[in-house]
C-alpha cells in the first residue's frame, strides 16, 4: 500500500481505506485530513510515523493513517508514547487524545508527559463532551451543561489544560480549530518540528451531543499576537483570551529529555561484579 | 553445639544507626572468604530511617537460602523495639543472648525462650580503640563464637570499610578475643571450594533481565522491589538502555508496552499494590500481543499491607486478575539465585510468545543477600519473530503455533495498528463473533504450545519411585521444604519434592508424571487462603490424599515445621 521509497508523499499516502465510525460533520475528520497534510509537509514517511492514543472516538485516528498505530488502554497514550519514542528515537511519535481520555483519566500523565519533555506531539481533539459513551460532562464542559449523568449541570468548573501544560513545563502549545485544517496542519508541522513535547489543543466540535458548537466556527480567531518564549507572558495571555485565539502560543527552549547513551559494558561484565574474589 | 544443621544462625539486632546491616553483610562476606555458603536475611521496624533493623545471618557447609529453625547467637546493640522481632528470631534453650549491660536488660519476649543471657559492654569496648563502633566489636563477637578464622574476617573488614579500616579491624578483633574465652558454636569443614556469586534476588532479577535482553524500563518506587530497579539503573545505562522513573504503575506498564511495541524488550518491577494497577494494561498486551515482563517482589496484602515482609498472596491476582479471557505466562523463581534464571527465562518467553509474563519473585528473596553457586542460566533466549516485509501484511495472522511476525515501525509496507480492540487478522477492529473466536484460539494456542522442557519445575528425589509422599510448593517456600525433606529422608521417611516455576500455562501432564506413584501430597505456601492449593486444585488431577500447609507472611517456613509434617505423614 505505501509508494515507493523516493517518490514525494501527498497526504492521501498517509490516509489509510479504514472507514471511520465517526458521525457525519464530526470536527475529528478534519484533524485527520490535517494530521495526514502536515505529515506530508513534513517529508516523513509512514513507517517512520507513529501515532499513539488511548480510548474515546478521538483515540480511534491511528488505524486512519497508514502509520504505525497504537489504540491502547483509556487515558495512557502519553506514557506508551513515551516508551515508544524512548526506546524509538528514530521514529516521529504523535499522540492523539480528547478531553475525556487526555485530561481525566490521562489527567496525570499529562502533567508528567508536559514536565519531561520527551520529543512528541500531543494532539487533544477536545469538544467538551463525551461522545463515546454518549454525552457526559468530561474536564473542559462547562459548569451549567445539562446531562443525564449529571442533571442540572456538574457544577464543576473547567479544567484549563493550556495553562495547565505551561505550568508543568510542555515546550510547545498551541490552540487550533478544526474548522480550519490547512491552518491546523501547520501548526502541527510546526509542533513537530519542535523539539520537546508539543501541545496542540485542538477545538473539535462534536454535533451530536454538543450542536451548539457548530457556533464555533464564528467564535474562533487567529491569535492577535505573535508566539512568545516567556512562559509567564503565555500563561497571562492565555487566561485572559476568549478561549478561541488561534495559533501557537507559546515556543520554549527546554531541553529536551534525556535518553539512552551508547554502551560501555556487557553483561557478561556486569555478572563478573557479583563474582566472589579472594577466600 | 547448637544442633544446626550443618549451619550456624546468628542474628545482629539495634536501633537505626547501629550499623547492624553493614557488620551483617561483613559477616556474609567473612563467611564467604572463609569458603562457607551464606544467607542474610533482614527484618526491619515500619520507619523509614532509625528505626530498629536485625540482620540474619546463616553460614553453612551447604547452599540454601532457608533461614534455619533457631538461631544460635542474637547479639543487640540495644533493645530498643527488637522485642517485636522476637516471632522473627526464635531462640531455644541453647541459644546465646548478648546484650550490653548499659542498655538494659534483654526483652521477655527473648528471655522466656530459655536462651541464656550473657552481658558485654559492646559500647565501652569499642570505647577502647579509636574510632571503634560497637556493631564492629558485635562483628567480632559472632564471627568468633563460630570460630571463622580472624583472616577471613579481617578480609572482609577491609574489602568493606574505605574509611576507619584499621579500627573497624581493631574493634573486630577485640570483639573475637571476647567470644575466644566463651563456649563456641562452631562451623563444620567449609566444603570444597568453587566459584561463587555473592547477590540479591533482587540484583538476581535485574541481571537475568538484562542477560535475557531486556533494555528499556520504566517503572515507580515501591517496596520491596526498589532496589531492582537502583540496580537497573546504572546498569541499563552502561549497556546503552534506559530506565524510566514514572509517574505511576499506571504508566509504568503503559511505557514498556509502548517501548515493547517499538520493538525493546521491556520490564517493570513492581509490588502488589503496583501490580494491582497494571492489571488493565496487562490485558493490552495479551491482546495487542506485545511482550512485556513485570516483575513482582511480593510483600503482604492485601492494600498497603507490611509493605516491607514477605507473603506470597498475589499468586491470584498474577493468575486470575486480568479481565477478559486473557492467557498469560506467571513465572516463579524458586530460589534466590534462581531470580536470575526465572527472569531470563521470563523474558525469553514473554518475547518468544509476545505475551506479558510476570515473574512472582518476594520480599524474602528479593531483600535477601547470599553466597551462591554460579547462578544457572536460561541457555536459549530466542528473539521475537519479526516480519521483515511482504504483501498484505496480517500482523494477526492465524499460524499454527499462534505467533505471528511482528512488524516494527520503521519496517516500510507493514505499518499496522496495535489495538485492544478485538481484531481480524490484519489488525482491524472487529466485532463479529467469528474474528473474537478465532484471535482467541491464536492467543490461547500460543501458550498451549509452549514446550517448557525441564523449566517447568525442580523436581528431587522420586527416583526410582522411592516414597509415595509428594510436597508440592512454590517461590520461596521451596528453601525450607528442601531441608525439611532432607532431615525426614534421614529419619526414613522418604518424599519427593516438586517446586513450580512455570505457573501459567499449567503443566497437567508433566506434574502427572512427576506424582506417579504418589499417595500423600503435601502442598506448601505462605498465604493465608491457600492461593497455590486452590490453584492446583483448579488446574490438576493431584492424587490420594491432599494436605495443606500453609500460614500469611511475613513468617518464612522453617525446615522443622515441614520434617515434623513429614514425619506425621509418613507414619499414616
Amino acid at each position: 500500500m505505501n509508494p515507493p521509497a523516493s517518490a514525494a508523499l501527498a497526504a492521501k499516502d498517509f490516509k489509510s481505506d479504514y472507514k471511520p465510525i465517526w458521525c457525519p460533520g464530526c470536527g475529528d475528520y478534519s484533524v485527520l485530513s490535517s494530521v495526514t497534510k502536515a505529515l506530508a509537509a513534513l517529508g516523513l514517511r509512514p513507517e517512520n510515523v507513529a501515532v499513539v492514543s488511548g480510548i474515546g472516538c478521538s483515540s480511534r485516528i491511528p488505524a486512519y493513517t497508514t502509520c504505525y498505530g497504537f489504540h491502547g488502554v483509556h487515558g495512557r497514550s502519553l506514557a506508551a508514547a513515551t516508551g515508544l519514542k524512548v526506546a524509538r528515537p528514530d521514529l516521529t511519535v504523535l499522540v492523539a487524545s480528547g478531553d475525556g481520555d487526555g485530561y481525566s483519566i490521562g489527567g496525570n500523565h499529562f502533567l508528567h508527559a508536559c514536565r519531561r519533555n520527551v520529543d512528541l506531539t500531543y494532539i487533544v481533539m477536545d469538544n467538551h463532551v463525551y461522545g463515546m459513551t454518549k454525552g457526559q460532562a468530561s474536564p473542559t464542559t462547562e459548569p451549567d451543561w445539562d446531562s443525564k449523568l449529571s442533571p442540572g449541570g456538574s457544577g464543576v468548573r473547567e479544567f484549563h489544560p493550556l495553562v495547565i501544560a505551561l505550568a508543568s513545563g510542555a515546550n510547545f502549545v498551541a490552540r487550533a480549530f478544526s474548522g480550519d485544517p490547512n491552518g491546523t496542519a501547520a501548526i502541527l508541522a510546526e509542533a513537530v518540528r519542535h523539539p520537546g513535547f508539543s501541545f496542540v489543543e485542538v477545538l473539535s466540535p462534536c454535533v451530536t451531543f454538543r450542536p451548539d458548537q457548530r457556533a464555533w466556527k464564528e467564535r474562533a480567531h487567529p491569535a492577535p499576537v505573535a508566539p512568545t518564549d516567556d512562559p509567564a507572558r503565555a500563561a497571562r495571555r492565555i487566561m485572559t483570551d476568549d478561549g478561541f485565539n488561534i495559533g501557537v502560543l507559546y515556543k520554549g527552549n527546554r531541553k529536551p529529555y534525556r535518553g539512552a547513551v551508547p554502551a560501555t559494558s556487557t553483561v557478561a561484565e556486569l555478572g563478573r561484579r557479583f563474582e566472589l574474589q579472594g577466600g | 553445639m547448637h544442633p544446626g544443621h550443618g549451619s550456624v544462625s546468628v542474628a545482629l539486632a539495634g536501633s537505626g544507626g547501629a550499623g547492624v546491616m553493614t557488620a551483617g553483610n561483613m559477616l556474609l562476606e567473612a563467611a564467604a572468604q572463609a569458603g562457607y555458603y551464606s544467607l542474610m536475611t533482614r527484618t526491619s521496624g515500619p520507619q523509614i530511617r532509625g528505626g530498629e533493623a536485625a540482620a540474619m545471618v546463616r553460614v553453612c557447609s551447604f547452599p540454601t537460602d532457608a533461614q534455619d529453625d533457631r538461631f544460635a547467637v542474637l547479639a543487640a546493640i540495644d533493645w530498643q523495639n527488637i522485642g517485636r522481632f522476637a516471632a522473627e528470631i526464635p531462640l531455644d534453650s541453647s541459644s546465646l543472648l548478648i546484650g550490653d549491660p548499659a542498655q538494659g536488660d534483654p526483652p521477655e519476649l527473648f528471655l522466656k525462650s530459655g536462651a541464656r543471657y550473657l552481658p558485654l559492654p559492646l559500647k565501652a569496648l569499642a570505647k577502647q580503640i579509636e574510632g571503634g563502633w560497637p556493631n564492629m566489636v558485635a562483628l567480632g563477637v559472632l564471627a568468633g563464637l563460630m570460630r571463622l578464622p580472624a583472616q577471613a574476617v579481617e578480609r572482609a573488614v577491609a574489602r568493606s570499610m574505605k574509611k576507619g579500616r584499621e579500627a573497624g579491624i581493631n574493634a573486630a578483633r577485640l570483639g573475637m578475643a571476647q567470644a575466644a574465652a566463651r563456649e563456641d558454636f562452631p562451623l563444620p569443614p567449609p566444603p570444597p571450594k568453587t566459584v561463587r556469586w555473592l547477590i540479591t534476588g533482587n540484583e538476581a532479577a535485574g541481571l537475568g533481565a538484562l542477560r535475557g535482553g531486556v533494555r528499556f524500563v520504566a517503572a515507580y518506587p515501591i517496596t520491596p522491589a526498589t532496589e531492582l530497579l537502583e540496580y537497573m539503573a546504572p546498569a541499563l545505562a552502561k549497556l546503552g538502555g534506559t530506565l524510566v522513573q514514572a509517574e505511576d504503575e499506571l504508566a509504568s506498564i503503559n511505557m514498556i508496552l509502548g517501548a515493547s511495541y517499538g520493538g525493546a524488550p521491556a520490564l517493570t518491577a513492581t509490588s502488589g499494590p503496583g501490580l494491582s494497577l497494571m492489571i488493565e494494561a496487562l490485558g493490552l498486551g495479551v491482546t495487542a500481543e506485545i511482550p512485556v515482563v513485570v516483575v513482582d517482589v511480593m510483600r503482604t496484602g492485601p492494600s498497603t499491607g507490611i509493605a516491607t515482609k514477605s507473603e506470597q498472596a498475589d499468586l491470584n491476582i498474577a493468575l486470575y486478575g486480568l479481565h477478559g479471557d486473557a492467557p498469560h505466562v506467571v513465572v516463579a523463581p524458586n530460589s534466590l539465585a534462581d531470580c536470575l534464571g526465572a527472569t531470563e527465562w521470563a523474558v525469553h518467553l514473554a518475547e518468544s510468545l509476545q505475551v506479558p509474563a510476570i515473574v512472582l519473585s518476594d520480599q524474602y528473596f528479593g531483600q535477601a543477600r547470599a553466597v551462591v553457586d554460579v547462578p544457572v542460566f536460561q541457555d536459549r533466549v530466542v528473539a521475537r519473530l519479526t516480519a521483515k516485509n511482504g504483501a498484505a501484511y496480517k500482523r494477526y495472522a492465524l499460524t499454527e503455533s499462534g505467533v505471528s511476525p511482528m512488524a516494527l515501525p520503521g519496517t516500510p509496507g507493514l505499518a499496522y495498528t496495535a489495538d485492544g480492540l478485538e481484531h481480524n487478522e490484519r489488525g482491524i477492529p472487529s466485532s463479529q463473533a467469528s474474528d473474537h473466536l478465532a484471535q482467541m484460539d491464536k492467543r490461547a494456542r500460543k501458550l498451549a504450545q509452549l514446550d517448557p522442557g525441564e523449566n517447568w519445575a525442580s523436581q528431587e528425589g522420586g527416583c526410582d519411585g522411592e516414597g509415595d509422599i509428594a510436597v508440592l510448593t512454590f517461590g520461596s517456600c521451596t528453601g525450607p521444604v528442601r531441608e525439611g525433606i532432607a532431615r525426614a529422608r534421614a529419619d526414613g521417611v522418604a518424599a519427593r519434592l516438586v517446586s513450580l516455576r512455570l505457573l501459567s500455562p499449567a503443566q497437567p501432564e508433566r506434574l502427572k508424571q512427576a506424582l506417579a506413584g504418589v499417595k500423600r501430597v503435601l502442598v506448601v505456601e505462605q498465604n493465608h487462603s491457600g492461593q497455590f492449593l486452590r490453584y492446583l486444585r483448579g488446574e490438576y488431577d493431584l492424587p490420594g490424599e491432599v494436605a495443606s500447609l500453609r500460614r500469611p507472611g511475613p513468617l518464612p517456613f522453617r525446615p522443622d515445621e515441614i520434617y515434623r509434617r513429614l514425619l506425621e505423614l509418613g507414619r499414616k
